[in-house]
């Protein structure tokens, strides 16, 4: 089985040495761990600007500008102002849980940038089994989630993590489903081979898998339409409706950093991350993050949401059976035609995946759901 | 079904309150709902946080001081409350309004359902997810519509434009050119608009079958308006009892069939249609002469009781004014469509989602200075 080798084996053994990055010395942690949350933060504070100026345009509106030049200031007002707000518990709270979930919550979203590469080999650790650490981190965010939504001790809030947990349990799947299909091909679970092994961005060769992937995605991260989490015309905030002050400006940065993380996944995973002709392979990823982001506030505004039922129908009866169907056939070709030319699979699977999704849109509905009381 | 839950986990219902202070409630309804879990269980109207006594108010006002008031009833269609006071005291003193003053009364009510429909249908698909975008289009057209009453009235939002036995100032020159560039504008807007999210399949499993308001149920509860339209039943005041000249005009009357919110935005979406076709055949038809007929500014009509309907954009609008024979009435009772309209919403609404009972709400279009007046 040449496809294990590759996949699982290769990797361990090789002591993976960036070629143009002097990694491993103690300098190198240091600069990454401060260059991560920097680049984080100045990613979401850009991720936010984008939006709301996006948004704006598309809503036939200005958006911010007042602060600073075409209000690109308007993040940093807006953290200044949210960092002077009273901070307020409610009596009902549970105090530390209250306190403890905004950590909680933001931890591991920054800790999924330690694998995510910049540049060839410019990441914090190049683990050569890192796309299943991001799995294994991402969702350790809900954990913080459903602490605030049960610490607030405001129902609103419990609806909200309630539907937090159904539905990142659920997405789990066909997006790890997804990942394995990338996996596969590429032969490595290390995210920085992962990009060099892709000479076709794998959104050619797994079309579906990309699609399963960024549907998932914006249901675990609660992008809209599947916002229902924090839904502002039914539960008003969600899950951070008791927050104040910095623990709000906390979640919001997780709200942000989190799809900036995903968006930084996904382009890696998919868009071939930092490879680019003409410009610096950094940029080329920071411009691939970005356009990722886009289409996601371009969603956003765009779309209706979806109900909880909808949203797990959507994930058991849709996604999942196609991810599954994506991982068969994506086997089969890797393992019986190793040699034959990628651009082949890429005209195949983008058929395959036309024909799935239209066979599977007729059998599928969104569907009703009324219960007799 | 018990039984599987008595095995597993126990469950109970709780209590959540929505409102008064919540994003979708329109104003400041509250609803106390029982849930069990997401589902609906029952609710519990609770309204009267915005009461002013205008009723009551009516009482120590002159005929004429009263009008203002009526601005502030259904404050997103002002225009259709001042004309249904007006023809209640006309009908009361006996006064005959002039043929220009008709037309321009006419001009002025559809105007104002078109601004209404805007404000519901894009409230409603707010309300169901769409992040604002919908909402903002047709706030931008209701602002064109707006800019001509002001044109006309100096108000952007309380006109207090019609007077007992007329308007209060004839329309300017430049009136009815800005009127027909603003239909033509409207004409492909309503095209666009509706191309945005009519076969949205979001749209269409949130809002298809949901919320399904029964024709006998829509009957027995005085339901009237696009509400009832929607459930099958072909009443307009317009032409079942017309009123001012509105039996001069071409015009059908859009009703739907199946009653669930997504035939509610649809009969509204055709009533804007329906109201260009009337804007354009009133627009051309506008006669010379006065816009006022020659009222004293103290009316003392003689003692009796008169009541006057008007098709308003919500539904039936009733005035019921007894007088004494003094300057000011001696009852004055409004049928609010909004209330009455809310009427069968628990029956809509049990056996549902909390997402759903947001969206069925929305459909139904509520002001709620008209709920508590």
């Amino acid at each position: 089985m040449a496809i294990f080798d590759s996949a699982l084996i290769q990797p361990l053994a090789m002591q993976v040495t960036p070629p143009d990055w002097p990694g491993g010395y103690w300098w190198h942690w240091l600069f990454f761990t401060v260059a991560i949350i920097a680049f984080v933060l100045i990613m979401v504070m850009g991720a936010i600007y984008l939006e709301r100026r996006g948004m704006g345009r598309m809503q036939s509106r200005l958006g911010p500008n007042r602060t600073g030049p075409f209000g690109l200031l308007q993040p940093v007002a807006d953290a200044v102002k949210v960092l002077l707000k009273e901070n307020i518990v409610p009596t009902t709270a549970d105090k530390i849980v209250h306190w403890l979930a905004p950590v909680v919550a933001f931890a591991p979203v920054l800790v999924i940038f330690a694998v995510v590469p910049f540049q060839n080999g410019a990441m914090l650790a190049d683990l050569n089994i890192g796309i299943l650490y991001v799995v294994a981190v991402s969702s350790i965010a809900t954990v913080g989630v459903f602490m605030a939504g049960w610490g607030s001790g405001n129902k609103y809030s419990l609806l909200g993590a309630m539907r937090n947990v159904a539905a990142v349990v659920s997405y789990e799947i066909p997006m790890v489903l997804a990942i394995v299909g990338v996996v596969i091909v590429s032969g490595s679970l290390s995210m920085n081979q992962i990009v060099t092994g892709q000479d076709i961005p794998y959104i050619l060769v797994q079309p579906l898998g990309f699609l399963i992937f960024f549907i998932a995605a914006c249901a675990e991260i609660n992008r809209s339409p599947f916002d229902l989490m924090e839904a502002d015309s039914e539960l008003t905030a969600g899950f951070h409706t008791e927050y104040s002050g910095m623990k709000f400006a906390m979640f919001y940065l997780v709200e942000y950093a989190e799809a900036i993380a995903m968006s930084a996944i996904i382009a890696t995973l998919f868009l071939s991350g930092w490879r680019g002709p003409w410009l610096p392979p950094w940029l080329w990823f920071i411009i691939k993050t970005f356009v990722v982001f886009f289409v996601m506030v371009w969603t956003r505004t765009t779309l209706p949401r979806v109900r909880i039922d909808q949203l797990m129908g959507l994930a058991w009866k849709f996604l999942f059976p196609l991810a599954l169907i994506n991982l068969f056939v994506t086997a089969i070709q890797v393992v019986v035609w190793p040699d034959i030319s990628q651009w082949i699979f890429v005209i195949v699977n983008i058929a395959i995946a036309a024909v799935l999704i239209l066979l599977w849109s007729k059998f599928f509905k969104l569907g009703q759901g009324r219960v007799e009381v | 079904m018990t039984t599987t839950r008595e095995l597993t986990l126990k469950t109970e219902p709780f209590v959540l309150n929505i409102g008064p202070v919540h994003p979708s409630t329109h104003g400041v309804y509250r609803m106390r709902c029982t849930l069990d879990g997401e589902v609906v269980v029952d609710i519990e109207p609770v309204f009267g946080y915005l009461h002013r006594g205008i009723e009551k108010l009516a009482e120590e006002r002159t005929y004429t001081g009263f009008i203002p008031l009526t601005d502030r009833l259904d404050y997103i269609s002002p225009m259709s409350n001042n004309l249904g006071y007006c023809m209640a005291v006309e009908k009361l003193a006996g006064i005959k309004v002039p043929e220009r003053a008709e037309y321009i009364r006419v001009i002025m009510a559809e105007l104002q359902r078109l601004a209404n429909h805007c404000i519901a249908v894009g409230s409603m698909l707010n309300d169901a997810g769409a992040y604002f975008t919908p909402f903002m289009y047709t706030f931008r057209e209701r602002e064109r519509i707006v800019d001509l009453f002001d044109m006309v009235c100096g108000q952007r939002l309380t006109y207090n434009y019609m007077r007992i036995g007329g308007v209060s100032q004839d329309i300017p020159g430049e009136f009815l050119p800005a009127l027909h560039k603003l239909v033509d504008r409207l004409t492909i807007f309503i095209e666009e608009y509706e191309n945005l999210l009519k076969l949205n399949e979001i749209l269409l499993a949130r809002a298809k079958g949901v919320g399904i308001l029964e024709k006998d149920t829509a009957i027995n509860c005085g339901i009237s308006g696009p509400v009832a339209r929607a459930s099958g039943i072909k009443w307009d005041i317009r032409r079942n009892d017309p009123y001012s000249i509105y039996d001069r005009f071409e015009f059908d009357i859009p009703t739907c069939e199946n009653g669930d919110c997504y035939d509610r935005y649809r009969v509204r979406i055709e009533e804007m249609r329906q109201s260009l076709r009337i804007l354009q055949q009133a627009m051309k038809q506008v006669p010379k002469g006065p816009v006022k007929a020659d009222v004293p500014h103290l009316i003392r009509p003689p003692a009796g009781e008169a009541y006057a309907h008007i098709e308003a954009p919500k539904g039936e609008l009733g005035y019921y004014i007894v007088s004494d024979n003094s300057i000011a009435p001696y009852r004055c009772h409004i049928r609010p469509t909004s209330l009455i309209n809310l009427a069968a919403l628990r029956q809509m609404v049990k056996g549902w989602k909390v997402a759903d009972l947001i969206i069925i709400f929305g459909s139904i279009d509520i002001t709620m200075g008209e709920v508590d007046r």
